[in-house]
C-alpha cells in the first residue's frame, strides 16, 4: 500500500490533487459526472468583492501544447458566492476548499476575504495576486514584492486560516516574490499562474482574443512550472502548491519531486472533465512502479 | 454529459467542405435535439464543439464545415477510426413549445441541429416548415432530406442560384403561417429573424468555447435574465432573453 496523503498548511489531503481555481466552476457541477469527494481539495472560482461579468468573447484561443483564456474573473461576487454557490458545493462536497480571492485593491482582498470567512468550508485563502486578465488588478500586485507583502500582511488580520499567495510566472525572479509573500506571513505560495500570451487570426489580421492577451496553461507550459516551483521551494520554508499544466498522475509525482506539497490540476480539466478522477486513481499504481511509499516524502529526497 | 468513444461508420462531403460524419456509440446523454458534442483531435488540445445532427439508436449523425485545422482534421478521417466524444452537451431546444404548426429557419453550417429538431416535430405530428438559407447553389444541402420528412421546405439563396434570392428573411415575408420558430446560423442571421418575426422564439447560438460543459466560463454572455454559458444554459436562447 502506498500513501498519497499530504499535508497542506496543517490541513491533511488524502491525496495532493486539487482541480485549479477557473477551471472547476464551484465544484457542484461536475458532482453530476464523479464524486467529487475523492478530490484532495477544491480550488474555486476567483471569487471578487462585486459580481464581474469579466471581458468580452472570444475568451479562448488555442495554442501548441494550450490554451490560452482571457476569461477576466467572471465571477458573481463575494455575498452570492457566500449565499448561494457555497452551500450547492457543500451539499456535494464535504472537505474543505480552497477559497480563490482576487481584487483591485487591499482593501478589496480583505473585505472579500472578510465575507467569505463567514462559509466553514474554507481550508485556506489562496490569494490570487497573478491573474494576467484584468487591468489595474490582479497581476499588477503581483509582480511588485512591496504590493504582495502588504496584500498578506492586511489578509492575515482579518483571518485565521491559512493564507496561500498565488504567484504570476510573468516576473523577472519568482523567488523573490515568493519569499515577500513568506516574509509577510503567507503560510503557503501556489505557482504559477498563467503565462501572459497572445495569438492572432490570420483570415483578420487582429488578436483572437477580444482582451487582445490571455494566460497560457496547458502541457506546453508544464517545464516552466517546474523550474519555477523547484526554484522557489529552494527558497522559502513555507509549503508550495505547484501547477501548471499537470496532466497525469507522473507529472503530479513529478512537481512533487521539484518540490510542491500539494498540486493543482487546471487547463486539463477543461479538455477532460474526468482528469482529476483519472489521476487520483491513477496515482497508487505510478507511484509503485517508481517505488515511491509516501508523496510526502519526495521533496525530501532533493 | 457523457465522455465515450466513437467509431465512424461513415463520412461523405456534402459540398466542397461540408462533411457528414455518422459514428457509433453510446448516445444515451443526447436528450434533445439542438444539443451539440464535443469532440477531441489527435495533436490538437481543445476538444471542438459540433451541433448534433441526429441521434438514435446509438448513431450520432454530424455535419460540419471545414473552417479549421479541427474540422480539416475531421474531414480526412476514415471509416473505422475511433474519436473521443462529449456528448449531450447545451440544453438544446424546448420541443414542448413548438405549437402545431413550427417554423425552423436554418442559414449555412446553422441547418444540421435543425434536421433532428425537424426529426422530432414531424414524429409528434407538427405540420413543420423549414426555412434553409446559403450563399449559392453549390452550398446547398439537405433540403431532400428536409423534404423526405415531411416538411415544407422554403430554400433562399443570397445570389439565386437556387430557390428564393436573398435571405432567409425575404422568404419569411411569403406568409408563411407558424406557431412558434427554431433558428440556428450566423449571429447577422438570427438577428434579422428575431426583427421580422414577432413571436417569441428559440435561437441557437455558436461561441468560441474552451471546455463545452460550463466549467471555463469561456464562452459566457449577457442576456435579460442574467449572464449565460453557451455551452451550458445556450447554446439555445430565447428571443426574448437576448440582449442585441
Amino acid at each position: 500500500m502506498v500513501n498519497t496523503s499530504v499535508n497542506l498548511c496543517g490541513i491533511t489531503l488524502n491525496n495532493p490533487v486539487i482541480p485549479a481555481s477557473g477551471t472547476f466552476g464551484f465544484g457542484y457541477e461536475f458532482a453530476d459526472i464523479y464524486d467529487i469527494n475523492i478530490l484532495g481539495s477544491i480550488s474555486v472560482k476567483g471569487t471578487t468583492l462585486s459580481p464581474r461579468f469579466g471581458n468580452e468573447c472570444p475568451r479562448i484561443a488555442e495554442c501548441p501544447a494550450g490554451m490560452l483564456n482571457s476569461v477576466g474573473l467572471q465571477n458573481p461576487g463575494a455575498e452570492k458566492v457566500l449565499s448561494k454557490e457555497l452551500p450547492k458545493l457543500k451539499e456535494k462536497y464535504s472537505k474543505k476548499i480552497m477559497m480563490n480571492v482576487s481584487g483591485f485593491s487591499v482593501e478589496e482582498y480583505v473585505k472579500t476575504c472578510e465575507v467569505l470567512s463567514k462559509s466553514d468550508m474554507i481550508g485556506w485563502f489562496e490569494i490570487n495576486v497573478s491573474c494576467p486578465n484584468v487591468h489595474g488588478g490582479g497581476l499588477s500586485f503581483g509582480t511588485d514584492a512591496k504590493s504582495i507583502e502588504k496584500v498578506t500582511k492586511a489578509v492575515k488580520k482579518v483571518t485565521d486560516k491559512p493564507i496561500i499567495i498565488k504567484l504570476s510566472p510573468n516576473v523577472t525572479d519568482i523567488v523573490t516574490l515568493a519569499k515577500a509573500a513568506e516574509g509577510a506571513g503567507a503560510d503557503g505560495v501556489s505557482l504559477i499562474n498563467t503565462l501572459l500570451g497572445m495569438r492572432f487570426d490570420l483570415k483578420t489580421k487582429k488578436p483572437v482574443l477580444a482582451n487582445v492577451t490571455g494566460g497560457y496553461s496547458g502541457p506546453g507550459i508544464f517545464p516552466v512550472a517546474l523550474r519555477m516551483v523547484y526554484q522557489v521551494s529552494q527558497a522559502v520554508k513555507i509549503p508550495v502548491v505547484g501547477m501548471g499544466g499537470i496532466s497525469s498522475a507522473e507529472d503530479v509525482i513529478e512537481m512533487m519531486i521539484a518540490g510542491a506539497s500539494a498540486v493543482e490540476i487546471g487547463a486539463a480539466n477543461l479538455v477532460d472533465p474526468y482528469a482529476c478522477k483519472k489521476i487520483i486513481e491513477e496515482l497508487p499504481a505510478v507511484m509503485e512502479k517508481y517505488g515511491i511509499s509516501d508523496l510526502s516524502g519526495l521533496k525530501g529526497e532533493l | 454529459m457523457k465522455q465515450g468513444i466513437f467509431t465512424i461508420e461513415k463520412q461523405v462531403a456534402l459540398t466542397g467542405n461540408i462533411f457528414e460524419m455518422t459514428l457509433l456509440g453510446d448516445i444515451s446523454e443526447i436528450k434533445a435535439p439542438g444539443q451539440f458534442v464535443n469532440i477531441k483531435i489527435d495533436a490538437l488540445y481543445l476538444r471542438r464543439p459540433i451541433s448534433v445532427c441526429s441521434a438514435y439508436g446509438g448513431m450520432l449523425k454530424i455535419i460540419y464545415k471545414v473552417v479549421g485545422s479541427g474540422t480539416e482534421k475531421m474531414s480526412r478521417m476514415k471509416e473505422g477510426e475511433k474519436l473521443d466524444i462529449l456528448s449531450g452537451l447545451g440544453n438544446g431546444y424546448d420541443v414542448s413549445k413548438s405549437g402545431d404548426r413550427p417554423l425552423l429557419i436554418g442559414g449555412g453550417v446553422g441547418v444540421p441541429p435543425l434536421y433532428g429538431l425537424a426529426e422530432n416535430l414531424i414524429k409528434n405530428g407538427k405540420k413543420t416548415t423549414v426555412i434553409l438559407g446559403f450563399n449559392t447553389k453549390s452550398e446547398i444541402f439537405y433540403e431532400k432530406e428536409f423534404a423526405k420528412l415531411g416538411c415544407d421546405v422554403y430554400l433562399t439563396t443570397v445570389d439565386g442560384s437556387a430557390g428564393i434570392k436573398g435571405f432567409v428573411t425575404d422568404a419569411l415575408s411569403k406568409d408563411i403561417e407558424y406557431s412558434h420558430y427554431y433558428a440556428c446560423g450566423p449571429e447577422a442571421m438570427l438577428k434579422a429573424v428575431h426583427k421580422n418575426c414577432q413571436s417569441e422564439g428559440q435561437l441557437s447560438f455558436e461561441r468560441r468555447m474552451g471546455c463545452g460543459f460550463g466549467a471555463c466560463m469561456g464562452c459566457s454572455c449577457k442576456t435579460i435574465t442574467g449572464n449565460k454559458r453557451i455551452c451550458k444554459e445556450g447554446p439555445v436562447l430565447s428571443s426574448k432573453e437576448v440582449l442585441w
